[in-house]
């Protein structure tokens, strides 16, 4: 295949990242949204691995499999066992209505395309044009957290979060040393697990996984 | 001799795009029957109502002022001419190059405002309901278009159809992510312009969910035959414009007479396919709460854009 050939299916890839962190953020059902995170971190995984085969470096294969693994199969198990166990279908409020949350992705998109370009200008590497959707499916993973009350969906924007500096690694520098890598990996499935159990003490505590009943939290005088 | 020759192409595009777009419409309600388990009335029953509706009187309300008048022939005439522009089976149309792809937008929303208000024109009480509802629909497909067709032209250098059909056609293929965001929104968008089902149900004529039935609901004989027949070349010249701006291949690059009967070869095939796609979209979905398109073509609006800072982005 021809290095032109692999650029395209590597802008592809990234083009379909931004289109699932767009979709997570349109999505009110917790399922779909789950699904949603799985396909992002399939297009992930294979786009580290393109990005590893055009570039040569065979660590790059190492963390696809754990992309794959791991975001792909894990952890969106791991969220749906807790939806199903907590009774989980849709997730009612969002603090700012869907189409304004959307425009403000967009305006996202927009200002790390501007951020980086200075980067852009720098780099000889293939896939440099990647870094501005990385940039911008981190920003929309923490958009995802900050309009939304529901304590899995803010997990799953975390999560959105990481892939995109994962992302972001892979396409400004060809990923990190194995052994970072590892243990980020290892970081967030721990995280996950963590997680699931403090949903369970929330959800028993106050009946409701919205995070806004903790606003009404004080000590006792 | 050689411009005699560009009309006769140009002549023999108008008259397939007059003769086709009822069948289009018959093979798509054919398909439909079909996935729904129902005797179909065939692909020519189009036709047939159409013939019938040219036979029966015109009733006119009392109070009808020009407008109700003039504004079936203008929907139709504006279709016809757009059905002159769009590349449909020659790229060197003689028509071509006077009017580019904004203009047909702009043409297809002027005809759109005329409905509008000739609907509001008798005063009934549907007609102006159907007109709020329908230019609420435009003000939110219209922005999603044009960023879908300012994408493509951005890829192409060119607002000029035939440029962009040159482009993509002798261009091979490319895989460009920005190409395919706005042909997603294109999609999205030519269900809400032709009013099928998620957004607006064409069979319907219940008060709750009809929009472009509501607008033309005072409308008889002649006059109603017009605006059904403007509204299934509507139907078609959309899906040629996506063929056009997306699916170039097998349009004659050349007038001559085999590349011109490939290129209706192809025509056949392309909208028999795009009729099954739209069927099975349209019996894959219910139709959507009127509130609900807001976030519906919103998200063609986010396709678009998307296409146009990918095209900025990645290539």
């Amino acid at each position: 295949m021809s290095l032109q050939l692999l650029a395209q299916i590597n802008s592809f890839l990234a083009a379909l990242v931004l289109l699932s962190a767009f979709a997570m953020l349109a999505q009110r059902k917790i399922k779909s949204l789950v699904t949603l995170f799985a396909w992002q971190g399939f297009f992930l995984s294979v786009n580290t691995a393109v990005v590893g085969f055009v570039a040569a470096k065979h660590h790059l294969y190492i963390s696809s499999v754990l992309t794959l693994s791991i975001k792909v199969i894990l952890l969106p198990y791991i969220l749906y066992v807790l939806a199903v166990r907590l009774k989980i279908r849709k997730e009612v409020e969002t603090i700012v209505n869907i189409p304004t949350t959307m425009l403000i992705g967009i305006a996202l998109v927009i200002f790390s395309y501007h951020l980086t370009a200075p980067v852009r200008e720098l780099s000889t590497l293939v896939t440099r044009s990647t870094l501005a959707v990385a940039l911008a499916t981190v920003m929309i993973g923490l958009l995802m957290m900050i309009t939304r009350k529901h304590a899995v969906t803010q997990i799953i924007g975390f999560l959105a979060m990481e892939n995109g500096l994962f992302f972001a690694a892979t396409s400004a520098t060809y990923g990190m040393p194995l052994v970072v890598e590892l243990g980020v990996a290892l970081d967030v499935l721990i995280a996950a697990f963590i997680f699931g159990i403090f949903f369970f003490q929330i959800n028993t505590t106050f009946d409701s996984l919205s995070v806004e009943q903790m606003e009404s939290l004080r000590e006792d005088n | 001799m050689r411009s005699l020759h560009f009309i006769f192409i140009e002549v023999l595009q108008v008259m397939i795009v007059l003769a086709l777009a009822p069948i289009f419409s018959g093979w798509v309600d054919m398909l439909k029957c079909w996935s729904q388990g129902r005797t179909s009335a065939g692909v020519l029953q189009p036709y047939r109502n159409i013939a019938k509706l040219f036979i029966k009187d015109v009733v006119l309300a009392e109070n009808a002022s020009w407008i109700f008048r003039f504004t079936p022939y203008f929907v139709f005439g504006t279709a016809v001419v757009v059905g002159c522009v769009i590349p449909i089976i020659s790229m060197n149309l003689f028509l071509a190059p006077s009017a580019d792809i904004i203009v047909i937008v702009a043409l297809f929303a002027t005809a759109r405002f005329f409905m509008a208000l000739a609907g509001m024109d008798i005063g009934t009480a549907f007609g102006g309901m159907g007109a709020s509802r329908e230019m609420m629909i435009a003000s939110l497909t219209e922005p999603a278009i044009l960023m879908a067709i300012f994408t493509v032209s951005l890829e192409s250098k060119s607002t000029s159809l035939y440029h962009i059909v040159q482009t993509f056609y002798l261009g091979g293929m490319v895989l460009r992510p920005s190409i395919v965001f706005a042909a997603i929104a294109f999609i999205l968008v030519v269900i809400a312009e032709a009013g099928r089902v998620p957004v607006d149900n064409p069979a319907t004529h219940l008060e709750l969910t009809m929009v472009h039935e509501a607008m033309i609901l005072e409308y008889s004989g002649r006059h109603l035959a017009l605006i059904q027949w403007g509204s299934m070349i509507r139907f078609f010249l959309f899906s040629a414009l996506g063929i056009a701006c997306f699916l170039p291949w097998g349009i004659a690059a050349a007038d001559t007479v085999g590349e011109i009967s490939v290129s209706l070869f192809f025509i056949v095939i392309k909208f028999a396919v795009i009729g099954v796609v739209v069927v099975l979209i349209e019996t894959g979905l219910a139709k959507m709460r009127l509130f609900r398109l807001t976030e519906f073509l919103g998200a063609a609006f986010l396709m678009a854009t998307l296409g146009m800072i990918c095209f900025f982005i990645l290539e």
